[in-house]
């Protein structure tokens, strides 16, 4: 193991048009480590996951994961890398299986259709999709879907798994399970990088925090540091609610 | 299911020996037409990428071998293999062109359609290879020349040509290669994020897809011994092509065969019942009307319905 990061982003910035979607954002990942991304609606999360995993290009800046630089590298050459990533609107194959989905993934590491068969139905029993394997992925409920889009990233056996807003629109119960998963899938030694804004899910898995509003880092720190920084509070509610008297 | 194969081979070879001279013209056109859809099938079908200009690879390749076999010498069993290659070139270019700038749906069937456009007036303002008069391959009927005194005989080179590009068809659907063009059709972006390079994927089905399509293009020309730009090049080749597949399951290995086997005998029959009296292009509007049928009641085509009704029945 060695010192240097896992992930390092130094100085990424992006704009659309007259919109700075992200402006001068550095942090780094240890290995191993969970960060949390949060920050309200519109401060450029989900841009991050695009520039972090290829889909965007950074206008300026520069990516580094295990020591490499992502500069130039198309999303799949990044997945090749150990660097998955799952989207916020989920995207499964509609009409294939949901083992045929996760299958996909796997034979990003094992080009052997039956054993990256096999290795997908390994994953798809560690996100307790198993009873589902043979359905089809469109007739899935939003909560299985997403465990679908979770199972994919997995196979391909990354390094760092960027999760994107995978608790959104789940009940508590889901919730709860799904952290349960993520906090083994990091316990396995897969680093991830969490989009999230159930701050509960957030605050029990993140060893360290990142908080973005309009594009910029506002706040860095531990789970506890950020939750009553008034800098956050004023990113989520504004100002007037950071020296309004407590009731 | 091997055993199912295995009959219907041995029956399909069996079968010239009870059939009239004009049934086996029947078989070669539907035989010929399952090959040219299963060979647009493996980029139209699998990868979903809807080439409407594939009659460009046919052309290519008839004129390619047919050229050379009447300036070089070369024989076309050989100048097949140099037609498909051509084809393969020109197919780089168009899915490169596609592909590298993102050409998705209507633009892409758009690119292609001009491709075989562009394809279809070169021919026609090239006096070298006969212009608009079109190109005549003398008929000397030897075997070594792809010319045959029995019509049987391309019954049997159809026939083969079928089976080889179903045979291919089926080992890339049962390969990673297979698996990856299926997942591109249904999201791209997703496969991406899954480590697939899409666009190499791509490309390669377009290049087994053309130069399969340009071998298609020598037993073109050397059964019907005379190529007319508008008829090797034109936009209702292309349809020929397309139309079988979709109607009989596009992305199946069996498919392209079924869809010929509904739509060749057809065309022929219209082609009989309204070919005189000024009725010709009949068989047009019944594809047409054909189509829409398959968009509105089987969607994915006649294939997986009729396996649906199988399984239902029999595999209960």
């Amino acid at each position: 193991m060695s010192e240097a990061p896992l992930l390092e982003v130094r100085g990424i910035g992006k704009r659309f048009g007259g919109l700075q979607a992200v402006r001068d954002l550095s942090f780094a990942m240890a290995r191993g480590e969970v960060l949390g991304l949060i920050g309200p609606n519109g401060a450029g999360k989900t841009t991050v996951f695009n520039l972090l995993s290829g889909f965007l290009t950074p206008d300026a800046g520069a990516v580094h994961f295990d020591g490499r630089s992502l500069a130039g590298l198309k999303p799949h050459a990044i997945c090749r890398l150990g660097l998955a990533r799952t989207f916020q609107i989920v995207r499964p194959f509609p009409h294939l299986s949901v083992l045929d989905n996760v299958r996909v993934g796997a034979l990003a590491r094992e080009p052997r259709m039956e054993k990256a068969r096999d290795r997908a139905r390994a994953v798809i029993e560690r996100v307790g999709l198993g009873a589902k394997a043979e359905h089809p992925a469109a007739g899935l409920t939003l909560a299985e879907r997403k465990r679908l889009e979770l199972a994919r990233a997995l196979a391909t056996e990354p390094t760092l798994l960027l999760l994107d807003e995978v608790m959104a629109g789940l009940n508590s119960t889901e919730i709860e399970a799904i952290v349960a998963l993520a906090r083994s899938i990091n316990a396995s030694g897969v680093s991830i990088l969490l989009i999230e804004h159930n701050m509960r899910a957030v605050m029990t898995l993140s060893h360290r925090i990142v908080v973005l509003s309009f594009g910029e880092k506002i706040v860095e720190g531990a789970p506890a540091a950020i939750a009553n920084h008034p800098r956050v509070i004023e990113a989520y509610l504004g100002e007037e609610y950071v020296h309004a008297p407590a009731r | 299911m091997k055993w199912v194969v295995a009959a219907a081979i041995a029956l399909l070879l069996a079968l010239p020996a009870w059939l009239n001279s004009y049934a086996v013209t029947v078989f070669i056109f539907i035989f010929f037409y399952a090959f040219l859809g299963q060979a647009w099938n493996i980029v139209g079908g699998y990868a979903g990428q809807l080439s409407a200009g594939h009659a460009a690879f046919v052309g290519v390749g008839a004129y390619a071998s047919a050229l050379l076999s009447a300036r070089l010498g070369l024989t076309p069993w050989l100048g097949m293999l140099v037609g498909g290659a051509l084809s393969a070139a020109l197919g780089t270019v168009v899915g490169y062109l596609g592909f590298r700038f993102g050409l998705r749906g209507f633009y892409f069937v758009l690119l292609t359609v001009a491709f075989a456009e562009v394809c279809r007036i070169v021919a026609l303002n090239t006096d070298a290879v006969g212009g608009a008069l079109g190109y005549y391959i003398t008929f000397t009927g030897d075997p070594r020349q792809f010319q045959f005194q029995d019509n049987r005989a391309y019954y049997y080179v159809a026939l083969g040509l079928m089976l080889v590009a179903t045979a291919i068809v089926a080992a890339i659907e049962r390969r990673r290669f297979g698996a990856y063009l299926i997942a591109i059709r249904e999201d791209e972006q997703a496969c991406e994020a899954l480590g697939v390079n899409t666009f190499r994927y791509k490309m390669l089905a377009m290049v087994v897809s053309s130069f399969l399509t340009g071998v298609g293009g020598t037993f073109y020309a050397f059964y019907l011994f005379s190529l007319q730009p508008s008829s090797v090049f034109g936009i209702p080749l292309s349809v020929e092509i397309v139309i079988r597949p979709i109607v009989g399951g596009a992305g199946t290995v069996l498919g392209p065969i079924l869809g010929s086997f509904i739509l060749s005998p057809l065309a022929e029959a219209s082609r009989i019942y309204f070919g005189q009296g000024g009725w010709s292009g009949a068989h047009l509007i019944a594809y047409g009307l054909l189509l829409i049928a398959v968009v509105l009641f089987l969607p994915q085509g006649a294939y997986p319905a009729l396996r649906r009704l199988w399984l239902r029945s029999f595999a209960r």
